[in-house]
């Protein structure tokens, strides 16, 4: 049994002796960090399907981008903002418009599609645009990750606690002289960098998986907002790092795993709470 | 102008618009020191727009408001206000201690952290409204009443010097109204702080107010609740035929056959929400 161990440790080890490896463990951290506590203001606000949206109008800049011979990540990065500030501007007024936000992501999706097809038949791209190929990152795109994260994590520090109020007590922080729009269009800046290296590892189609799973999961607990972010991220962490961990041992798709550990992650807090319950009661 | 050293709010010929349209109409008035007044009115009557004028939130069309020896103005922090409920924040999952913490300098940058100083305010408010070990529980888990309970609280953490409660009976049962209301006269026995408390009913607060302030087609009436409950005053606060019944010291307000409290209450969610948010440019 303890020389099975041992074999398997090693076995483990050994997936950092391949460059992609050590990258992809990197990048999953620089993308956890941000997508917990972001994900954690979305499921606290109501708006996670903002980042779900984002992420399919990212595809068509991501195609779009790739047609004109930019990288897919630059492209990616300017239709995210732009959308998430238009979200921010209008938020409250697009909000009950779920038709019209569900044919403008469709359309997203469509116009990805035109564009691949202009530049490439190669399915291999969209399959990676769409499902994400953390195990591709260069060390070029850990760079950009590693701009975003920091981005992100220095607006976060700024405005969480404005934010928090913002979006507990809008009434309330608007009594005090909080402007609520101007936070909201900050925030949904925040949700498009998030989205858009979240998309980076799993892709426009999954990044919901992260960037929402962890934050609804760490909700769960009840926790004080600081320890809740910090809870969000470690989950991210634990998730993305365990589906790369799964992948390497299964050779199994590493977005696949990641999902599958969100999901059970957040499952697991539901049914421990439901058992909890019961207990409290008897 | 009205110079009263006595008075907590004052209100000198105050119309107040939104989006175009006049709400309330040069009205008057001054609130005591530590008055309990109760707000009432149908629904868009302005008991909503009348709070966000006192808070700054909403420009005044014309006239002055003085508060608490002040002109109104924005993140004036000897206001207590407490908004009406909403159903994003009844599902939390945070603690109610939490959600009061939140609010403590919650307009500042930087991080949400607890210090010393946080605890220590959010502590007191709590245990003002005894809601120490409620706000222990996730918010999602408490009653609509126990809810009101953390939520007076919050209005509470800055130790304001005059609370503004919007609606805070709203989707209450008789109980719940009945206990909340007494909690409001303690703090403000206790406290010694005037309280403006909104409500489309009015018996649930008959005894504990001091006077009521009643807002209808762009007028407002202030006085003692004999003075103003009545069919001539309501009448031309509600443009129509206005009927008083006391019944076993409750009061019936009828126009026709229609009870005006209750065919009011059974459009709240609908109308009154409306106007909370047409300060944001809804309108």
């Amino acid at each position: 049994m303890m020389g099975t161990n041992m074999i398997t440790a090693m076995q483990a080890m050994a997936m950092f002796d391949y460059d992609f490896m050590r990258l992809a463990f990197l990048a999953a951290a620089l993308v956890s960090v941000i997508a917990g506590p972001v994900g954690y203001f979305l499921v606290l606000r109501g708006q996670t399907f903002a980042g779900h949206a984002l992420a399919h109008v990212g595809f068509a800049g991501a195609t779009g981008a790739v047609l004109l011979g930019l990288p897919p990540v630059a492209g990616l990065l300017a239709l995210t903002l732009a959308a998430g500030f238009g979200m921010g501007m209008f938020g409250e007024k697009l909000a009950s418009r779920d038709v019209a936000i569900g044919l403008v992501l469709a359309a997203s999706l469509g116009l990805g599609l035109l564009f691949l097809h202009f530049f490439t038949t190669s399915a291999t791209q969209a399959t990676a645009l769409l499902f994400g190929n953390i195990l591709a990152i260069t060390s070029a795109g850990l760079i950009t990750l590693a701009v975003i994260s920091a981005v992100c994590l220095l607006v976060l520090l700024l405005i969480s606690k404005r934010l928090l109020f913002a979006s507990l007590q809008p009434e309330l922080a608007a009594a005090k002289g909080v402007k609520l729009k101007q936070v909201g269009i900050i925030f949904m800046l925040l949700v498009a960098l998030a989205t858009a290296a979240c998309s980076q590892i799993l892709g426009v189609l999954l990044v919901f998986a992260l960037m929402v799973g962890p934050g609804a999961t760490a909700l769960r607990f009840s926790l004080s907002p600081m320890k809740g972010m910090i809870l969000a991220a470690l989950l991210a962490l634990g998730e993305s790092w365990g589906g790369l961990m799964l992948a390497y041992a299964t050779d199994w798709p590493v977005s696949f795993w990641i999902t599958a550990l969100s999901l059970l992650a957040y499952f697991a807090v539901i049914l421990f709470e439901a058992i909890g319950f019961q207990d409290e009661r008897a | 102008m009205i110079a009263n050293t006595e008075a907590s709010v004052v209100f000198d010929k105050v119309s107040l618009a939104l989006g175009g349209r006049e709400i309330l109409h040069a009205i008057s008035f001054a609130i005591g020191k530590s008055e309990f007044v109760g707000l009432l009115g149908a629904n868009g009557a302005g008991k909503t727009t009348l709070l966000r004028a006192m808070l700054g939130v909403l420009p005044i069309a014309a006239g002055r408001i003085e508060v608490l020896g002040e002109n109104s103005r924005m993140g004036n922090p000897a206001i207590g206000y407490m908004p009406q409920a909403r159903s994003s924040l009844a599902g939390s999952r945070l603690r109610g201690w939490d959600i009061v913490a939140s609010t403590v300098g919650g307009e500042r940058l930087g991080l949400p952290l607890q210090g010393a100083d946080v605890r220590r305010k959010v502590d007191r408010a709590l245990g003002l409204v005894e809601a120490t070990d409620l706000a222990r529980r996730p918010f999602a888990d408490l009653s609509g009443g126990e809810k009101q309970r953390v939520l007076l609280a919050q209005a509470l953490v800055d130790e304001p010097r005059l609370l503004l409660l919007d609606e805070p009976l709203l989707n209450l049962d008789p109980g719940q109204q009945r206990n909340v209301v007494e909690l409001v006269k303690h703090l403000r026995d206790e406290l010694a702080l005037p309280v403006i408390f909104s409500s489309h009913e009015l018996n649930p607060l008959l005894g504990a107010i001091d006077r009521v302030l009643y807002l209808g087609h762009g007028a407002a009436a202030i006085g003692p609740v004999d003075e103003v409950i009545t069919a001539p005053i309501l009448s031309k606060l509600y443009d129509a035929p206005i009927e008083v019944h006391k019944v076993n010291g409750r009061i019936f307000v009828t126009s026709g056959d229609i009870e005006v409290e209750r065919e009011a209450h059974r459009h709240d969610d609908g109308h009154e929400h409306d106007h909370s948010h047409a300060g944001h440019g809804h309108v």
